[in-house]
């Protein structure tokens, strides 16, 4: 109990500083770096196709979806996975609703269930083409397996936890708790910081290109 | 170009990070997708063609100036310094093996723009002596000579005098208050002598005044190739100098796609105010007058005709219709390969790649990605707007032994006008 006391108490507060800070003060790092001004002549305006490349950017060009099938449906797969799972799963929306007093309907439990398991194999299939693809293997260090393992902790520790699998529960849930914990800690000084970063280069992607009137 | 060390050129890799260059490392997760929009990679197979990774000696000087871990990292011992050796491994990888495309830029799915990238990694390569020797050659006489390909405008003039004597037409120099100004690129002044003809018939058919500038006639930047601003500057700055000089309203980029970039996207960027003429891609020009009823042709082109549709012009500039349109007016059997327009892919021979003998294997295999495109169409004539994919597109369709000829867009428009149509 004392465990499960620590990583609701402290450890979460701590973990919670450090996403946030962390996040922020990465935010800071890309933004402040600023960008010199344009003087030819635009064709196209930025904040339009800037704004609608943040969306467009998910659907994939036909002859890259033959090339890169299994990263593109694993990775389709998890992230709708890994949505589905953290903000659907009616206890997870209690936990919200306690904190920031908000909340949204969720999904029945046994399709959160099969959501997780198709998650989990999603994210094997991932690890296991990372290792043997040539140039994801070539790009792999060791923060890809880290980022991946830090992921995959809470799905699977939360999947052991509803199923009861580990006993005693406390201790289960609390390893739940704290993967989240190292998850949050991790993910503003590696490539998880994609999570709001992606938003930033997708923008500056179309708006680049918006400006030069190109119409993807 | 004596002081080039390792130090100016990591300066000018640090000074090259800006935010959406931040904002794409930090969004990178080496999930190698970009690796399969690479004709590079796509055709050799061999990883270390991948877009991203030709970018890790810039990733790195990010990772260790502008970021708090990397910062860290740099202060107890745990970072790998950027080295002379590595920036010289990287010359083939950020040269040899990338037009600066930027077929990965609309690939990535996190919105990467990895040719932007490319081009400012370049600058560093420069400074610290790295950059390939034929590019060094190309800058050197353009900003020495006044040409790339060492053209002065005495050949210029020459070729005026054939022309003129082919066409009974006047070549305009130097006149001041001319409406247009058309730029040549020195590939042109050498290889395709027609595109000067070309204008003169299309110009006097439309009625509107045009005048070449002697001190600025030249197109090409070798300085955008090579990824030096300061080269690129000084190159732009001659057009500038003279096309306000001249009071011209347009300067119309030639059948050159890095030129065009150069002077229509870098230039006002490079000299930090906008013009006070606009920049127009010939095919533009073109284009504007086929709307306006200005451009008239009498017969047209009946063989199967593809285009190709150089990068600098349909993916960096979005020009895709215009080279349409007017294939529409002038020919009958027009049929687009698939993967066309901003989803082209690349010669092979872009971003200075060309002018890199040693590796011309490299290039031909990479070739394979433009002859499976064209096998899947069967042309019998290919056309484009890029003198440099031009070249690029002989040597391979020679290589492969593919008999297809190729023709510049401008001049199968002016082939085809009608004779007697004349609006001066």
């Amino acid at each position: 109990m004392d465990f499960l006391l620590w990583v609701r108490g402290p450890a979460f507060n701590v973990a919670v500083a450090i996403f946030v800070i962390g996040v922020v003060a990465r935010l800071l790092e890309i933004l402040l770096l600023g960008r010199a001004p344009s003087h030819s002549e635009p064709k196209g305006s930025q904040v339009g196709p800037g704004i609608a490349e943040i969306f467009k950017r998910s659907v994939p060009l036909p002859d890259i979806v033959k090339r890169g099938a299994v990263t593109l449906v694993g990775g389709y797969i998890f992230h709708i996975g890994l949505f589905i799972t953290i903000f659907l799963f009616v206890p997870h929306i209690e936990f919200i609703n306690s904190v920031f007093g908000v909340r949204w309907p969720g999904l029945p439990n046994p399709v959160v269930d099969a959501v997780t398991v198709v998650t989990m194999v999603a994210l094997v299939v991932l690890l296991v083409h990372r290792i043997r693809q040539p140039v994801k293997r070539m790009l792999s260090t060791s923060e890809d397996y880290l980022t991946w393992l830090v992921t995959f902790l809470p799905i699977l520790t939360g999947w052991l936890a509803y199923h009861r699998i580990v006993n005693p529960y406390p201790l289960v849930l609390g390893l739940h708790i704290l993967s989240v914990e190292l998850l949050m800690v991790v993910l503003p000084f590696t490539k998880l910081m994609h999570t709001f970063t992606v938003f930033i280069s997708r923008w500056y992607n179309g708006a680049i290109y918006g400006r030069r009137g190109v119409q993807s | 170009m004596s002081s080039l060390t390792l130090e100016r050129g990591l300066y000018d890799l640090k000074a090259a990070i800006d935010a959406p260059i931040a904002s794409f490392f930090s969004s990178c997760v080496h999930c190698g997708l970009c690796a399969e929009a690479c004709l590079f990679y796509v055709e050799t197979g061999d990883p270390k063609y991948t877009p991203i990774r030709k970018l890790e000696p810039l990733r790195r000087v990010w990772e260790q100036e502008y970021t708090l871990f990397g910062k860290l990292k740099k202060l107890v011992g745990l970072s790998k310094a950027v080295t002379d050796d590595e920036l010289e491994e990287w010359k083939e990888l950020l040269y040899a093996s990338c037009t600066m495309c930027g077929r990965c830029s609309q690939v990535c799915p996190v919105g990467n723009d990895i040719a932007y990238m490319v081009k400012k990694a370049r600058e560093g390569m420069v400074s610290s002596g790295h950059a390939p020797a034929p590019l060094v050659g190309a800058a050197t006489r353009a900003v020495k000579i006044g040409s790339p390909m060492g053209v002065k405008w005495p050949a210029v003039q020459n070729q005026i005098k054939h022309v003129e004597a082919d066409t009974g037409l006047k070549i305009p120099v130097d006149v001041q208050g001319a409406e247009y100004m058309p730029l040549l690129s020195s590939m042109e002044i050498i290889n395709f002598p027609e595109y000067l003809g070309a204008l003169a018939k299309i110009f006097k058919q439309a009625g509107i005044t045009w005048t070449l500038a002697s001190k600025a006639f030249e197109a090409t930047n070798a300085g955008h190739q090579i990824g030096s601003s300061d080269i690129e500057r000084e190159l732009v700055v001659r057009v500038v100098d003279e096309a306000e000089r001249l009071g011209v309203k347009f300067v119309i980029g030639p059948e050159c796609g890095h030129a065009f970039n150069a002077i229509r996207w870098d230039g006002p960027e490079l000299i930090g105010r906008p013009y006070k003429f606009r920049v127009l891609h010939i095919i533009e020009l073109l284009d504007q007058l086929r709307a306006e009823g200005r451009l008239k042709v009498d017969s047209k082109v009946t063989e199967r005709l593809t285009f190709h549709d150089p990068c600098n012009m349909a993916r960096k500039s979005g020009i895709v219709n215009e080279q349409r349109n007017l294939l529409g007016m002038v020919a009958t059997n027009f049929v687009d390969m698939p993967d066309n327009g901003i989803h082209n892919w690349c010669c092979g021979g872009g971003g200075g790649a060309n002018s890199m003998e040693e590796y011309e294997h490299l290039r031909l295999k990479a070739f394979g990605r433009k002859r499976w495109q064209l096998e899947s169409v069967e042309p019998e004539l290919l056309v484009t707007a890029c003198a440099n994919c031009r070249l690029t597109i002989e040597e391979g369709l020679e290589h492969y032994k593919m008999e297809i000829p190729i023709a510049g867009l401008t001049e199968m428009i002016a082939e085809h006008l009608k004779e007697d149509e004349s609006a001066a």
